[in-house]
Formats: structure tokens, C-alpha cells, sequence
């Protein structure tokens, strides 16, 4: 079986006093889309900072194609091709359209095809471009907060709860784009909570409890399962369907 | 490709009301000014005093725009900016002082080679001190306000004591170069020379800062770490080594602030620091900390309103600037214009 792109062994991460991560396991496949799942209060957000070293682990190994990324600042661990997508988006609201963008292309000039195929994806990025982002709506926000992270090739994009707060049409583009993201190859860790967007996108499924990796499988596995959802998720047939 | 590239939007107008809101601030300063001319009822008098708080407000702003972008970038209180305005006024002094023919010269150019010289010693010299500072007393404290206070209050006293031991305890006069000498006089209008370069070179900064802010991708970045520092290091920005450059330039800024200082005062001391930096942390709260342009704005506010007090209550000169901050706070509590905003 091939390596994992991401693995985590054992990881823990302590904010202040508290214990959040404790002794996460968890291995991403690489071209997959992995989702993360678990009530409020799992550890998922922990887990993705922790990997993008915006929180320390206090304890384990974040092995990510074969470096290690305990050690490195989070500018280093993004330069090795993971984009972050923050649950609160992380958009520069005083920065316009193209200035978000720009910045996420870093020190190249964007590319012309990629952006047309993001325009194609997301057609508002292209009618307010020359908008502030603070002026756009939620799920314009979120549009740009992934279309930043697609703008250059990555290898692993981090992508926290990209659902909420939105709308039902805008989550169904939010999961038609994802769709396309996903014919690149591109290796996805997605944090989720709505169940209708996991299962529409998830290729591998881990779900978390109290800080720890409780279960892992196949998605597909997982949807056709309810009693499996009920148990970890405490999800009911009627509240996702 | 580049970003330009893509089509521009139909940028929809904001509600007129809001467009108001956001002009504000602005328009403030010219009620402020206003104002003062109703209040003064002469005319050359209230454009003499409005010269002059012009004057004295662009260069507290040249002292305060690297100050706000200290704490705008990383939330660091320095309270050690102020060694940075004593330590340019005593190095840029001494320079113009060493060079006492050229400044007394009659010729226009070498008197303008002092001050050119003077404010460049001073910069160098204090972006360089900025540097150290910056590695041996802020870096260990970063996210920790308290502390920050105390040290960075520590390095001022400690430059202050170290300015006495090797300029001496007395205050040093410093007179300006004989171009920079003396008014000219449009109508009744009292208009000194010095006062015109302190207003030009304000300006010039300013454009400066808000060309490099606006205008160039270190500036982007600025703004973008300024809102939000760590989403800049998940792009893969190194913000604490972009802070150390704006803290660098900040430094000296401060020195150049301060040799200017020295030259309106004509005299300098090893407290003007603390002295001014009352002020330049004044400007920095209302104008909104980490906002470039609510710096400029609270700056012109400060200076009108301290020379327009100055002139007609003198008793209460002294507090105006602190009835301004607490009047401007009530009404935006995060000062005039807070970063975020485009600032």
C-alpha cells in the first residue's frame, strides 16, 4: 500500500492548559479527498492548525511526504505546497479581489489558465475583482478564501468547515467546485460538519472525538451505514437526508 | 498572466450615508480648522497659528506613522519609540553642529548638504539602534503587553541615561541653517521657512507611506499582516522578519522625526523623547492603531489643536489634546480610522 501523503502519529497539542489533541493517528492518501468529522469541540480545527503549525504539537510525529513538520515555522510548512483555508475564511477584507489573490500566488505572476478555470468555478471572483473582499458576501467570501488556495497547484489544500453559515445553493457550488478540485488530483483534508456536503465529497472518512481519531474508512462505507452515523455522529436518518 | 488581466468590476456605490461615515474623519479637520477661524476672528493670525499646528503635526506624524505599524503588525506596545526621536535629535544635532560653517553659510545649498547630512546620520543611525532593539528587547516579549510596557519603557530610560553620559546632562541648542532662518510674509501672513519644510517633508512621507502601502506588493503585505498576520504566514510570509523591516524603518523615522524636532524647538534634550512621544501615542489612538492614514489625521488634529488653544486659552492648552482623544474615543471607540478598511 502507498505512504500517505500526510501522516500523523500520536499528536498532541496542548493550548494553554488544555489538552486538546491526544494522540491523533491519522493518515491522509494522496489525490483523495479525506473527510474530518465530529461533533463541536472534537479537536478537527486543532488538528488543522496543528498541522499547518499554527498551534504546536507538544508530542508526536507530522510526517508530510517525508518531512517533518513538527520543526518548521508555518510560512516553510505552506511553501512546501499546503494551502489553508481557515474556518473564518481568513479573507483580507481592506484588500480587494485581485489583492487576495495576488498575495496567495506569492512571489509568481498568476496564471492565466488557472484563474479562468477559478473565474469558471466561482463567476463572481470575476465580476468583483476590483472589490474589496470585505465587501462581499459570506459565501463570496468563502469562494475566495478556496479559490486562493486552488490559485497555484498545491499538493494538500486544509479546508475548514467550508459550509458554514451558507446557504443551500451556495454550499451545492461550494460542492461543484470541490468536484472540479478534485479532478486535479489535488489531495484534500476537509474538515465537515454537514453531513450532505461530506458525503457528496468524501473519498476517505475520519471522525474525531474528544482529540482522538475514533474511527476511519471509506465514505462511501460510512453513508451507507446509518446506524454507523448514529453511533459516531449521533446523526439521525431524518437530519441529513 | 498578470492580475491585471481579469475584468474589472461594476463597483457598486455605497448608500450615501455611509459614504459620509467614512469621509468623516476627514472633514473634521477641516471643521477643526474652521473653528479655529471663527474663534480667532482674524484672519492672518488663525493662517499664521494654522501654518504652524500644520507644521507641528506632520512632524509628530513622521514620529508616530512607524508606531502604528509596530502595533498594527505584531500588537507590540514600544514605548522605547521615543529613544529613537532623542537619540536622532542628539546624533542629527551633532552633525549639524560638526558641520557649524556649512550651516552658517550663505550659500543656500551647503546649508540644505547639513541638513541632508544631519537627517541621514540620524536615520542610519537609529534604524540601526531599531535593529538591535528590536532582537534584544522586543522579540523576547512578544504577546506579552505587560511586559512589553515595562521593558520597552526600561530601554527609553536606559537610552536617556546614556544620552546624558556622553552629550552631558545640559540641554543643547541647535540653531537651523541660515536658509532655514526667518518668514516671509504674504499679506499679514507670518509664514517660516521652517515651518514650509516641515509641512513639505510631512507630505512627502506621507505620499511615501502611502504609495509603498498601496502601490507595491510589500505594501500589500503590510496591509494584509496588519489585518491579519497569521493567514499571511499560512501563505507562506514571513511576517516577523516584515517586522522587523517596518520596525527598522519605523526607528528611523523617529529619528528623523526627532532631529526635525530638535530644529523646530531649536534646542534639544535627552527627555524630548518621552516629552513628545505623549503626543505621538495620542495621535496613534485616535487615529486608529496600525492606520497610516487615521495617523495622519489625528496628527493635523493634534497640532491644529494645540496651537489654536495655545493661542486662546493658554491654561488649557496643555489638556486639549487629551479632551480631543477622549472626545474622538467616545465617538469611535477604535479610533478615527481603524485599520481594516483599506488604511
Amino acid at each position: 500500500m502507498a505512504e500517505p501523503l500526510l501522516r500523523l502519529t500520536g499528536v498532541h497539542t496542548h493550548i494553554g492548559r488544555y489538552h486538546i489533541l491526544q494522540g491523533v493517528d491519522l493518515a491522509v492518501p494522496e489525490g483523495e479527498l479525506t473527510m474530518l468529522l465530529g461533533c463541536n469541540g472534537a479537536g478537527k480545527t486543532t488538528a488543522l492548525r496543528t498541522i499547518m503549525g499554527l498551534w504546536r504539537a507538544s508530542n508526536g510525529t507530522l510526517l508530510f511526504a517525508g518531512t517533518e513538520l513538527g520543526a518548521l515555522a508555518t510560512p516553510d510548512i505552506s511553501r512546501l505546497g499546503i494551502g489553508y483555508v481557515p474556518e473564518n475564511m481568513g479573507v483580507f477584507a481592506s484588500l480587494t479581489v485581485a489583492e487576495n489573490m495576488t498575495l496567495a500566488a506569492r512571489e509568481r505572476a498568476i496564471d492565466r489558465q488557472r484563474l479562468d478555470w477559478i473565474f469558471s468555478l466561482f463567476p463572481a471572483l470575476r465580476r468583483f475583482w476590483s472589490l474589496p473582499a470585505g465587501n462581499l458576501s459570506g459565501g463570496q467570501k468563502q469562494m475566495l478564501a478556496i479559490a486562493r488556495a486552488m490559485i497555484e497547484p498545491r499538493r494538500l489544500i486544509l479546508i475548514d468547515e467550508p459550509s458554514k453559515g451558507l446557504a443551500p445553493a451556495i454550499v451545492d457550488a461550494l460542492i461543484e467546485a470541490m468536484r472540479e478540485l478534485k479532478r486535479t488530483a489535488t489531495t484534500i483534508l476537509m474538515v465537515e460538519q454537514n453531513f450532505r456536503m461530506a458525503q457528496a465529497l468524501g473519498d476517505g472518512v475520519a471522525v474525531m472525538e474528544d482529540g482522538r481519531i475514533v474511527h476511519t474508512g471509506r465514505m462511501a462505507a460510512l453513508a451507507a451505514d446509518t446506524g454507523l452515523q448514529a453511533r459516531l455522529l449521533g446523526l439521525s436518518l431524518g437530519a441529513h437526508q | 498572466m498578470s492580475s491585471q488581466t481579469a475584468e474589472p468590476a461594476a463597483i457598486p456605490r455605497p448608500p450615501l450615508k455611509e459614504r459620509l461615515r467614512e469621509q468623516m474623519p476627514y472633514w473634521i479637520v477641516v471643521a477643526l480648522a474652521l473653528a479655529g477661524l471663527a474663534l480667532i476672528a482674524d484672519f492672518s493670525t488663525w493662517a499664521t497659528l494654522t501654518l504652524a499646528g500644520l507644521a507641528m503635526g506632520m512632524l509628530i506624524f513622521i514620529m508616530a506613522s512607524g508606531l502604528t505599524l509596530v502595533f498594527g503588525l505584531m500588537d507590540v506596545m514600544n514605548f522605547g519609540h521615543g529613544a529613537f526621536i532623542s537619540i536622532g535629535a542628539f546624533v542629527g544635532g551633532s552633525v549639524l553642529l560638526g558641520l557649524g560653517g556649512w550651516a552658517v553659510s550663505s550659500s543656500a545649498a551647503l546649508n540644505l548638504a547639513a541638513v541632508l547630512l544631519a537627517i541621514a546620520a540620524a536615520m542610519a543611525t537609529t534604524g540601526a539602534l531599531g535593529w538591535f532593539f528590536e532582537r534584544v528587547i522586543v522579540k523576547p516579549v512578544y504577546g506579552a503587553h505587560l511586559k512589553q510596557i515595562l521593558v520597552t519603557m526600561g530601554g527609553l530610560i536606559v537610552a536617556e541615561e546614556l544620552i546624558r553620559l556622553i552629550w552631558g546632562p545640559n540641554q543643547i541648542p541647535l540653531p537651523r541653517p541660515q536658509v532655514l532662518k526667518g518668514s516671509l510674509l504674504i499679506g499679514e501672513i507670518v509664514i517660516e521657512r521652517y515651518r514650509l519644510l516641515a509641512v513639505a517633508l510631512g507630505l512627502a512621507i506621507f505620499a511615501g507611506l502611502r504609495w509603498t502601502l498601496v502601490r507595491t506588493k510589500l505594501g500589500l503585505l503590510i496591509r494584509a499582516a496588519v489585518e491579519n498576520g497569521e493567514m499571511v504566514e499560512a501563505l507562506g510570509y514571513r511576517v516577523r522578519r516584515l517586522f522587523v523591516q517596518v520596525f527598522i524603518a519605523g526607528s528611523a523615522l523617529a529619528g528623523l522625526g526627532g532631529v526635525m524636532w530638535g530644529m523646530y524647538d531649536e534646542i534639544i534634550t535627552a527627555q524630548m523623547g518621552l516629552n513628545i512621544l505623549v503626543l505621538v501615542f495620542i495621535v496613534v489612538i485616535i487615529g486608529g492603531l496600525g492606520s497610516v492614514d487615521g495617523c495622519f489625521i489625528g496628527a493635523l488634529l493634534v497640532g491644529l489643536m494645540a496651537n489654536y488653544t495655545g493661542f486662546l486659552a493658554p491654561k488649557v492648552a496643555l489638556g486639549s489634546n487629551i479632551l480631543l482623544m477622549v472626545a474622538i474615543l467616545l465617538w469611535r471607540p477604535r479610533g478615527l480610522l481603524p485599520p481594516g478598511k483599506g488604511r
